[in-house]
């Protein structure tokens, strides 16, 4: 069973803006599917037409098999949303913001307070159940908002960037919670700057840029299709000769550090026995950039992902 | 965030799989309208300030100086005391004025906090999402009709020669005046667009539709102008009910009312289907 199913999808909105061009996309069930793009690439108007926020042009959208066209009802009730921006009502308590949600979705009182201390808990959120949700912080209301988004316990779950503007300790754990409640079975869509997050999380990938797919495939397949990798080298001390490395494009960003472009074709192995000739000696290494973060600009940027074609080049301190 | 056991969606506490998609949509509809309905009146409630006191505190104005002051050397009015004649009117008018005033400012809030993105994203239909809204305009328009009736047993008595005609008159001028603040709420792109029809129009319909004086004392022509006004018609048949007479014919009235709720509740369902101020 497909948890979503987008045909030929496509919002025109009044303004001329052509925000989709007919996209198709599946998402399994059970799936962590991450949906990234740059800004303004059509990534939350398509979970606005998901979500019954954002009126379709033409296409076709099924949720679990429920299409919105004539199953609304059905289809809203498989999904839960996380929106990009705050929209609950911040002059009420979070209880009251969870009890009204299931009360929306037909779950009685007894049941819905149930639901509500669980899930507070999960979120760590109960000690402010009586809270007024203005006064929460950044963290805490985007917290709040995934609390709202399961309490009716939906198939599926959209998140338009939930981690946007929290810190790194709360990210890692709705890391982790994100991660705990799709093993249990709920299919995840996450849509996010951080491609790290992305990366971490999701097992399948689509790329959107200027209302079109560009890339849908799993993650792993996606990342092989990088052909090259920037590691940058950190020296103990400045070379004490040239550095003879021909084919690879090197650069020093200071006297102390090195970026070398490391094509599939090419190893690690040549690097550093050059460095022992040129008498570096390294005491750390990492990726530049995040791997996904690397494909992702080469293919908004329209470059070819495989034209890392190395530069035989020899750069000295 | 804290370590769970192991479930599955659906698996959380007062799950029931065995329940059918349609037994959950008529659960979803039954419980959804009432949450709806309850987060309006606790609304209504918390901010009795701005809602239950000013109507209040302007009823008894009015009492005080037209009925009183004024009405004292203006006599009788179709044989009746003037403060008789006008309570009735003075009622009506808190009802028109707050259950519009309910509905449009409640509704304009929720698109404007964005909280109304919390019921488009859910199973409930359109329809009953403005059945609950104009509930609790209803439910505030009869409130504080209630808070002024009271009021105005102060000041005179209050005879009921039709009960049921009072109820029904009652009933169905808050419904279309809650409905209307829920197409003016629609549309509503800020705060100025929101007291405009109140201030401009339905104010002025008000006053011009027969709450302090009987039609009949205007000339032919101002009676014929009178006669466009839909006020004119539910202020008069509230005063049929109360006093047992009116300047309109009370049949024709409740006909008004009737098709002008019809027609409101199908133009808010359609404002709603269509996506217009809510949707993109």
């Amino acid at each position: 069973m497909k948890a979503l199913s987008l045909r030929q999808l496509s919002k025109t909105y009044q303004n001329g803006v052509h925000a989709l061009k007919g996209i198709d996309l599946d998402v399994d069930e059970g799936d962590f599917f991450a949906l990234l793009g740059p800004n303004g690439a059509g990534k939350s108007t398509a979970i606005g037409i998901v979500s019954s926020l954002v009126n379709k042009t033409s296409g076709t959208v099924s949720v679990f098999g429920h299409s919105i066209d004539n199953e609304i009802e059905a289809a809203k009730s498989c999904l839960g949303v996380v929106p990009q921006e705050i929209n609950f009502n911040q002059f009420e308590k979070v209880s009251t913001i969870l009890l009204n949600q299931a009360g929306f979705y037909g779950i009685p009182r007894p049941v819905a307070r149930e639901r509500m201390e669980y899930w507070l808990n999960q979120l760590q959120l109960w000690d402010k159940r009586e809270a007024i949700s203005r006064s929460l912080s950044g963290g805490m209301k985007r917290r709040l908002m995934i609390a709202r988004a399961l309490i009716h316990e939906p198939q599926l779950l959209i998140l338009d960037e939930p981690t946007a503007g929290v810190d790194i300790e709360v990210r890692r754990s709705m890391w982790e919670f994100l991660r705990r409640i799709n093993e249990q079975g709920t299919t995840i869509i996450l849509t996010t700057h951080y491609l790290e997050e992305a990366e971490t999380l999701c097992r399948h990938i689509a790329i959107i840029d200027e209302g079109r797919i560009i890339e849908n495939d799993r993650m792993s397949t996606v990342l092989r299709k990088l052909h090259t990798e920037t590691f940058v080298l950190n020296l103990r001390a400045p070379l004490r000769a040239p550095l003879v490395l021909p084919g690879y494009r090197v650069s020093a960003p200071d006297e102390t550090t090195l970026e070398v472009e490391v094509s599939k074709e090419q190893n690690l192995n040549e690097i550093f026995a050059a460095l022992s000739v040129a008498g570096g000696e390294v005491v750390s290494m990492r990726n530049k950039a995040n791997r996904l973060e690397e494909l992702f600009m080469r293919l908004v940027e329209g470059r070819d992902v495989g034209s890392g074609e190395p530069v035989a080049q020899a750069a000295t301190p | 965030m804290s370590e769970s056991p192991a479930r599955t969606p659906g698996a959380s506490p007062g799950s029931h799989a065995e329940v059918t998609t349609a037994d959950r949509m008529r659960r979803a509809r039954r419980v959804g309208f009432a949450t709806i309905v309850i987060r309006e009146f606790s609304r209504i409630m918390r901010i009795w300030g701005q809602t239950l006191v000013p109507p209040v505190i302007t009823a008894t104005l009015y009492f005080i100086i037209f009925g009183n002051l004024i009405g004292s050397r203006i006599g009788e009015m179709g044989g009746f005391t003037y403060l008789q004649y006008i309570a009735p009117g003075l009622i009506m008018m808190s009802v028109i004025t707050n259950s519009y005033g309910n509905v449009v400012s409640s509704f304009f809030g929720a698109k404007f906090g964005r909280h109304i993105e919390e019921l488009l994203v859910s199973p409930l239909p359109n329809w009953l999402i403005v059945l609950g809204y104009v509930t609790g305009g209803v439910l505030r328009g009869l409130l504080v009709g209630l808070i002024v009736s009271i009021i105005a047993l102060f000041f005179t008595h209050l005879h009921v020669e039709h009960p049921f005609i009072v109820i029904a008159a009652v009933l169905l001028t808050s419904v279309v005046f809650a409905l209307g603040g829920f197409v003016n709420a629609v549309f509503a792109k800020n705060f100025d667009q929101i007291t405009f029809v109140p201030t401009f129009i339905l104010t002025p319909m008000t006053y011009l539709g027969g709450v302090f004086y009987s039609i009949s004392m205007l000339p032919g022509w101002a009676q014929t102008v009178s006669k466009a006004n839909p006020i004119l018609y539910m202020v008069n048949a509230f005063r049929y009910g109360f006093l047992g007479r009116s300047d309109v014919d009370v049949g024709f009235s409740f006909a008004i009312m009737i098709v002008s709720v019809v027609v409101l509740f199908a133009a808010c369902v359609w404002l709603m289907n269509r996506g217009t101020g809510t949707r993109e």
